[in-house]
């Protein structure tokens, strides 16, 4: 079956197979050799080839069922397939929230442990293994091993971030947050440079959510104007009065489809630069809270179903990187300068303070985080190759879950752990069963 | 489409009882529908072929249910049954004998309560029979007879009786085989209309209702231009 990640880049023939049941689970481990290794997939949403191996692609959604759940302590332990969009579903109306959320809700318990997503609050509760109390991983032996920072510590740390390759993910508990509405109150701070917005984050450390859009097309003293986004869960009582006897119904949004593969010239610098001028102006007015429903706030762009088809049949790569906090300012402005040189900009730039995390492979550091897309065109591929380079300059590192080119010289260089992570692998066999293209490119 | 069933009459708040021949593979579908909606499932073994047991098994339920589902079938492969009989009876009695036995002993007891509604899943395949799956579709087509014949009994007692006619619906019985889309709804979609049908009272649906109109035009054809087609 012809496969890819959320990139739609690139595009692998992967046999996948669909175990229903425990026992057909460990049936295709028990399979897995040296010669025809496995690697378990979600909901696709990694945009490289994290969860693509040609011999076993191991979709888990089937395990989709929720187990139990502790009112008291908010802990849901469910099958590594539920969705973070089901847990908001079921969850939200008795007042619980995910604790820690990438910028879609279709992605799986699994995933989102597997590639130790953050949110806009991980500057204040870290990433999600934050909330994970335990998982059960499953390795070719068909052991099923409990593992939390009591037990089986090491698999449990390993496996956070660990991208699927220390085994599959069966069963997660998670902590939900507390909240008591489904609203969230927004204030956005216009930023007429990389400073101004830098400042912005690090003067509003106490705000629950923050993150920035940033024109990357911005040149000159423009440089990284951004506008910065704060958020906090309104209370009950801060809504209308109207809204308060349902603090957590939302009006549902309305699903927008990408009907069709757009033409490769559609997203170009003057679109780009239109839309990002355009939104500028509207976010510079600023300074005004307003209250915005959950799922506007969190997942602008999942009502807008297949929006990876913008960027038409060739797919596209994002980059994003995490720069160490002292080196982050040089580092922006070296990276933005290149960027908006170029001109190859991209409607979807987000820079993000991150908190100090320290974990045996995830991606965050404390420090500055930048995201962006380009379109998988070979001019734009050259542009990152050059946008590596400036983050291990200043000791960036960068997020396997949206990687699908980095070379694996670079890899190496910017991440000083691979090299644990691989004789971790070796000791427990885990290289002779578990991989993706991605780890067999970065030589995991 | 049994368990989509399920989640949606779940969702609405109905405490639910899933009867299965090996109860134990249900316990994860169990806690999913109590974590979900807060309501009450119980799992109980039943084999939808030992008909002795029928009575025994409904009187053994810790409530008589209030909406009675029942989705046992077998497809069974077709070039398979023409030549073996074994397997040709058993796709007959998974798809008549066995849904139509405890079907009939659960409308008693409904019918002494005077309440209650009955929901058989049958099939289009039941609708005209067909070169390529008449085995299943004759005892599908005993099966819609047999409900109609029901309903028609227990017009007048305050039971009601409903028969589903799927077309295709992307389960693990189908699998595998290349289904039109626009001729297949998923489960959920099958259980969202059953679901509003069942508020309505109606008595025969299609779960996609484009499948009233494919089957008006195949019921149609004449039987001297029907038996040279291959569909």
């Amino acid at each position: 079956m012809r496969l890819s990640g959320w990139g739609r880049f690139p595009v692998a023939d992967c046999n996948v197979l669909r175990p229903r049941t425990q026992s057909d689970l460990l049936a295709a481990l028990a399979k897995t050799t040296a010669n025809a290794p496995a690697i378990a997939r979600g909901l696709g949403r990694s945009y490289g080839d994290s969860a693509l191996n040609t011999h076993a692609t191991v979709s888990m959604t089937a395990f989709a069922h929720m187990l139990s759940f502790d009112a008291q302590r908010g802990l849901l332990v469910a099958e590594s397939g539920v969705t973070l969009a089901d847990v908001i579903s079921v969850f939200l109306p008795r007042g619980w929230f995910v604790s820690v959320t990438p910028g879609t809700k279709f992605v799986t318990l699994g995933g989102a442990i597997a590639a130790d997503v953050h949110g806009k609050n991980h500057h204040k509760d870290g990433s999600f293994g934050g909330c994970v109390e335990w998982i059960d991983v499953v390795g070719r032996d068909g052991v099923i091993r409990r593992c939390s920072r009591a037990e089986n510590a090491d698999l449990f740390a390993w496996t956070l971030g660990g991208m699927g390759l220390t085994g599959v993910i069966l069963r997660a508990a998670i902590r939900l947050r507390r909240v008591e509405s489904g609203w969230l109150r927004q204030r956005s701070i216009p930023a007429p440079n990389l400073a101004a917005a830098m400042s912005a984050f690090e003067d509003n450390a106490e705000s629950t959510y923050s993150v920035a859009w940033i024109d990357c097309l911005a040149s000159g003293a423009n440089l990284g104007r951004s506008i910065v986004l704060l958020g906090e869960h309104a209370l009950a009582d801060e809504l209308d009065v109207a809204r308060r006897p349902a603090p957590f119904v939302t009006p549902a949004r309305r699903a927008l489809i990408t009907p069709f593969d757009a033409p490769g010239w559609a997203l170009n610098q003057w679109t780009v630069g239109a839309f990002n001028a355009l939104y500028w102006l509207k976010g510079s007015r600023g300074g005004r809270e307003t209250l915005v429903d959950w799922d506007s706030y969190f997942y602008p762009l999942d009502s807008i179903h297949q929006w990876n088809r913008i960027y038409g049949k060739r797919g596209f790569a994002q980059f994003q990187c995490v720069l160490p906090l002292a080196a982050s300012r040089t580092g922006l402005e070296e990276l933005l300068a290149v960027i908006s040189a170029s001109g190859h900009g991209s409607f979807l730039a987000v820079l993000k303070r991150m908190g100090a995390q320290d974990s045996r492979f995830s991606f965050p550091m404390e420090g500055y985080t930048l995201a962006l897309d380009f379109p998988a065109h070979p001019k734009a591929l050259a542009l990152m190759e050059r946008l590596d380079a400036i983050t291990l300059a200043h000791g960036g590192r960068f997020y396997l879950a949206k990687d699908s080119r980095l070379s694996r010289a670079i890899f190496e260089m910017s991440d000083p752990r691979v090299a644990d992570f691989r004789a971790m692998r070796s000791e427990h066999g885990l290289d002779q069963t578990f991989t993706s293209i991605q780890s067999e490119r970065l030589g995991l | 489409m049994g368990l989509a069933i399920a989640h949606r009459f779940a969702k609405e708040g109905f405490d639910v009882q899933l009867a299965a021949r090996r109860p134990e593979d249900l316990e994860r579908a169990r806690a999913d529908l109590e974590v979900r909606y807060n309501v009450t499932v119980t799992l109980h073994a039943f084999d939808a072929l030992a008909f002795h047991a029928h009575e025994a098994f409904v009187a053994s339920l810790p409530k008589l249910p209030y909406v009675a589902v029942c989705v046992v079938g077998l497809l069974g492969d077709q070039r398979t049954n023409e030549t073996d009989l074994e397997a040709a009876v058993g796709v007959m009695r998974a798809n008549f004998e066995g849904p139509a036995t405890i079907l009939g002993v659960i409308a008693n007891a409904f019918e002494v309560r005077r309440a209650g509604t009955i929901i058989g899943v049958s099939s289009v395949a039941g609708d005209r029979g067909r070169a390529t799956n008449y085995v299943y579709g004759s005892a599908k087509a005993g099966f819609t007879a047999f409900l109609s014949g029901l309903r028609n009994r227990l017009a007048k007692t305050g039971v009601h009786v409903m028969t589903v006619k799927p077309g295709f619906v992307a389960t693990r019985m189908t699998e595998g085989m290349k289904l039109p889309p626009a001729l297949t709804a998923t489960p959920e979609a099958a259980a969202d209309r059953i679901f509003a049908a069942y508020e309505k009272g109606a008595n025969v649906i299609y779960t996609k209702p484009i499948w009233r109109l494919v089957m008006g035009v195949i019921g149609s054809i004449p039987e001297g231009i029907f038996k040279k087609l291959k569909i």
